[in-house]
């Protein structure tokens, strides 16, 4: 399958999902005008990888903001990473948020105290 | 000489509401078509001068989320006061104060008379509660509310009552007896 690369726009996130070595990343801002629209190739790409993943998965959030129509569709994205891990695959989440920004660093220990997947957790100076 | 006195009067109106601003602190006001594009001119707008005025990051964080939040609620759910047929009705009004404990964003939309009920019980409720009860019922919403078709989660309100700390102020005003105006005031502290 193709890899996944959707350009930064000033309301919606940079995408970069690579099928060959299992490096998923998503950064920038999500706010777009339509969540549905804009994540639905996210999460059709995510459920195809999912049958014939990489030995190693990590998917990296370095997210500087996102609005509470995005965060449902961010769930969606980890919830399809649990059903991975579930199905006995190696998936591991990176949530990077900037050292300033408690409410970043909030969102991520929310996510990873409602999937069951590996969650790191790391500021950084933006 | 009609017109001259219209213009008298709409100047001194003019000055009346400048004098308004000043006195209320507000520093932005608008009214009329509320879009994404307008949402996005506005949210960099904003960015720009509170980082002129040197707010700490993670206000104009803040600031910037309930604007965001505030902005969308209009573009997906304001209705016309007339014409229900219309959908693409997006207008309302926006305004931005600030002094030196708090900002302020208010919005101000024409919604139908019979979501005023739900919205009370909705803001009340979530005025109600605590931090932790807050997150909870985000992450309850989160995990079981759906997107509605304009693509909003349900999330909104609560999220800007625990992002902020502070409750949220509102008031319907009856336009009509099918319509009501919605004002709505979140508070964001200088200092949490």
């Amino acid at each position: 399958m193709d890899n996944l690369i959707l350009d930064e726009m000033d309301d919606s996130p940079k995408v970069k999902f690579s099928h060959e070595n299992g490096k998923l990343e998503m950064s920038g801002k999500s706010l777009p005008e339509d969540v549905s629209t804009f994540y639905q190739p996210i999460l059709d790409w995510l459920t195809e990888y999912s049958e014939a993943p990489a030995g190693e998965t990590e998917f990296t959030f370095k997210l500087t903001y996102f609005n509470t129509a995005s965060s449902k569709l961010i769930l969606d994205i980890l919830s399809i990473l649990e059903k991975m891990k579930d199905d006995g695959k190696k998936v591991a989440v990176k949530w990077y948020y900037p050292e300033y920004d408690e409410d970043m660093r909030d969102a991520g220990q929310e996510y990873s105290e409602m999937v069951d997947v590996p969650f790191e957790h790391f500021s950084y100076n933006p | 000489m009609s017109d001259v006195k219209l213009n008298k009067g709409f100047l001194d109106f003019v000055y009346d509401f400048y004098k308004g601003m000043k006195e209320h602190e507000i520093t932005l006001a608008y009214e009329g078509e509320i879009n994404h594009q307008i949402m996005k001119t506005f949210t960099s707008l904003a960015e720009g001068n509170m980082s002129k005025n040197d707010e700490s990051e993670m206000l104009q964080k803040k600031v910037y989320h309930v604007m965001v939040e505030c902005l969308q609620n209009i573009s997906k759910h304001a209705v016309h006061p007339e014409d229900e047929t219309d959908l693409e009705y997006n207008r309302g009004i926006f305004l931005i104060s600030r002094n030196n404990k708090v900002y302020n964003v208010t919005t101000g939309n024409v919604i139908k008379k019979e979501r005023t009920s739900y919205l009370t019980e909705l803001l009340d409720h979530v005025n109600s509660l605590n931090k932790e009860e807050l997150n909870v019922l985000y992450k309850k919403q989160l995990r079981e509310g759906h997107l509605s078709e304009k693509g909003g989660a349900g999330l909104g309100f609560i999220d800007i009552r625990r992002k902020t700390g502070e409750e949220l102020l509102f008031k319907f005003l009856p336009l009509s007896d099918t319509h009501a105006f919605f004002l709505l005031t979140s508070t964001i502290p200088r200092n949490f």
